[in-house]
């Protein structure tokens, strides 16, 4: 009686564990296929645009720039463009990233100032960048008379791009050990000469990592461009930074007007002609190229940087 | 050298001694004026969401002298630039919400199935693949994903239905989940991998499967950090711009319907700022005030993300 009970449970126990195995099972291969579909969508997306933009791609495309046949339009004003505009965001967000990076994590005090200014980060990250347009267009475009410059868009990019430069600085301030410092304090070095010799080197890569990923965000950003008012087809160049008379160099381009690949792309997009379709996906096809190679070298980077410091 | 003890007059420092002090106090200067150019820098960032607000208040303030509160709110027409004029907040924050949350329900379960399948399952290699292979899904510039939802993911759709309109909420609505779908689920990731192993470890000895042990214990361990990950998802739905302004139509449309087409307040100041609006006209005031809206609800958001996101940190 009791032993036929017993082996009525262990029947029962097993059915129940090959169940339960079962649903592990089922629902590994739920997880699979919903990782797939991630990876599966990101390479429709990019042999999708592969086979409508290769044929475009040519050494004209290139050196073209946009035109009303759609068979002679090319990137030039568009990657020059992005080109300069890129040039001005570095030069204004990695100073002050950097900067800001190492005051919050070197010099500032514990404090409810410094928490306000960290809470204010946090919160500008999660900002839609079409807030950082309307910004700059009442703040840099009109205020400031500063017109939709390349200069415009650099500092608008900039001041997008900062909440990422500033948290990659501080995590890989944050990496370096406490000994590093106090090793150099302890031989009579002042805060900025440990910062400047000791904690800027160590964190570079780190620091890079950071930059390289805002700049791919900034490359691609289009809605804050169209916001100032960027004009979507340009048939000229900014003038050259480099000229033959002295003083030789010249800023003459930051006040330029300019179009930037993502703003070329949208206006080719938003053409009824299928031919202009084409344009799009080939320029959507370098600018694609552009981010995931910059994208690739930050993530690389890290990973190096992970096996490589041992403190 | 004739110390005498306790003798602690101060002789006033001379030659050698003196250059060494101005050398001193000249660095302590330099080291003054560095730590005062560093926190400037830090205080951009505060600039930066004060001119936000800033910018947003003013030209709102002015807007709002023209169109009455209760007519932005209640108004079921959007018309800002016709002569007569109509100012419903309601039909453009249908469009946004209407596509945010075909966006939802495509990233949520897809987000946390990732998530979960990446933290409890996937062996070490899959992870180190996957892992940087969402990142760069995460890093395709919006305006991409607008082109696909126009020319890949609408004919795709209308294949299957052929009644749907080129511009639709449905085919930008999904793009945009598939675009969140790395946000949410390396958020929740994090989040599931900050469980300690110790409970795992407590629910594989009671016998429980891998599942088992997601579902029951790991999961709700996280809970906070992976509701901070889709209210992250949300906020990022609602202020994406490309997809919609390229996919969806610029149309203002009340309507729940995701098969019809309809602006969303983004692609409404995308079209206005395509447009040659002349500078303090109503009509420029009006993105201003829709700005003022979207960055309401954005912060909104991010202050619950953040609340939440630091009680998790706090629990472990």
């Amino acid at each position: 009686m009791s032993s036929e009970s017993a082996s009525v449970k262990v029947t029962d126990l097993r059915a129940l564990i090959r169940r339960h195995k079962r649903w592990d099972t089922i629902f590994m291969l739920v997880g699979l296929v919903a990782l797939m579909i991630g990876v599966l969508t990101f390479a429709a997306l990019f042999v999708d645009m592969a086979i409508d933009g290769l044929p475009r791609l040519s050494y004209d495309f290139f050196t073209n720039f946009p035109s009303r046949r759609p068979g002679q339009a090319g990137i030039l004003s568009a990657w020059v463009g992005s080109t300069l505009v890129m040039i001005a965001t570095a030069f204004f967000a990695v100073p002050l990233g950097v900067a800001s990076g190492i005051y919050l994590e070197e010099y500032a005090a514990k404090n409810w100032f410094t928490d306000v200014i960290e809470i204010n980060i946090t919160n500008l990250a999660g900002v839609p960048s079409i807030v950082y347009g309307l910004l700059a267009l009442g703040l840099f475009v009109y205020q400031f008379g500063l017109g939709q410059s390349i200069l415009t868009a650099g500092l608008t990019l900039a001041l997008l791009i900062l909440p990422v430069v500033i948290v990659a600085t501080r995590e890989a301030i944050r990496s370096i050990p406490q000994g590093i410092r106090e090793g150099a304090y302890a031989l009579g070095a002042t805060q900025w000469q440990v910062c400047r010799d000791h904690i800027v080197p160590y964190s570079m890569p780190g620091i890079l990592t950071g930059v390289i990923i805002g700049m791919a965000r900034a490359i691609g950003e289009t809605a804050p461009i169209i916001t100032i008012g960027a004009l979507t087809f340009i048939a000229f160049l900014p003038p050259a930074p480099v000229t033959a008379e002295p003083p030789f160099i010249s800023f003459e381009w930051l006040f330029s007007p300019f179009t930037v690949m993502p703003i070329q792309m949208f206006n080719w997009t938003s053409r009824p002609e299928a031919a202009f379709h084409q344009n799009a996906a080939a320029a959507g096809f370098v600018l694609v190229l552009m981010t995931l190679a910059m994208n690739g070298l930050a993530i690389w980077l890290r990973y190096r940087l992970r096996k490589r410091i041992k403190w | 050298m004739a110390a005498v003890p306790g003798d602690i007059s101060v002789t006033p420092p001379s030659g050698a001694m003196a250059a060494r002090l101005a050398h001193r106090r000249s660095r302590i200067l330099r080291e003054k004026a560095i730590e005062l150019l560093l926190f400037l820098a830090a205080m951009v960032s505060v600039f930066t969401t004060i001119g936000i607000v800033y910018v947003l208040v003013k030209e709102s303030v002015v807007f709002f002298q023209h169109v009455p509160l209760l007519d932005f709110l209640t108004d079921t027409q959007w018309t800002p630039l016709f002569d007569d004029a109509h100012f419903g907040i309601v039909v453009l924050l249908s469009g946004t919400l209407t596509s945010s949350l075909v966006a939802l329900a495509i990233a949520i379960p897809l987000g946390t199935l990732i998530a979960i399948y990446l933290s409890e399952f996937a062996p070490f290699s899959v992870r180190e693949v996957a892992k940087p292979f969402l990142e760069l899904l995460g890093g395709v510039p919006t305006i991409i994903y607008g082109y696909f939802a126009l020319l890949f993911v609408t004919p795709i759709l209308q294949w299957f239905y052929p009644e749907l309109p080129g511009f639709n909420l449905l085919s930008a609505g999904i793009v945009m989940g598939i675009m969140i779908v790395p946000y949410v689920a390396s958020i929740s990731e994090d989040a599931m991998r900050a469980v300690p192993m110790s409970l795992r470890e407590g629910s594989y000895a009671m016998g429980a499967t891998r599942f088992q042990t997601a579902v029951n214990v790991v999961v709700p361990a996280a809970f906070s950090g992976i509701a901070s990950a889709y209210i992250l998802g949300i906020s990022r739905a609602v202020g994406e711009t490309m997809i919609l302004a390229v996919a969806a139509g610029m149309q203002p449309n009340l309507t729940f319907n995701p098969l019809e087409p309809a602006a969303t307040i983004t692609a409404f100041i995308v079209q206005v700022a395509l447009g040659d609006l002349p500078h303090g006209s109503v009509g420029y005031q009006t993105i201003f005030a829709a700005g003022l809206t979207l960055m309401l609800f954005t912060l909104v958001c991010n202050v619950a993300g953040h609340v939440l996101r630091k009680r998790f940190r706090e629990s472990y």
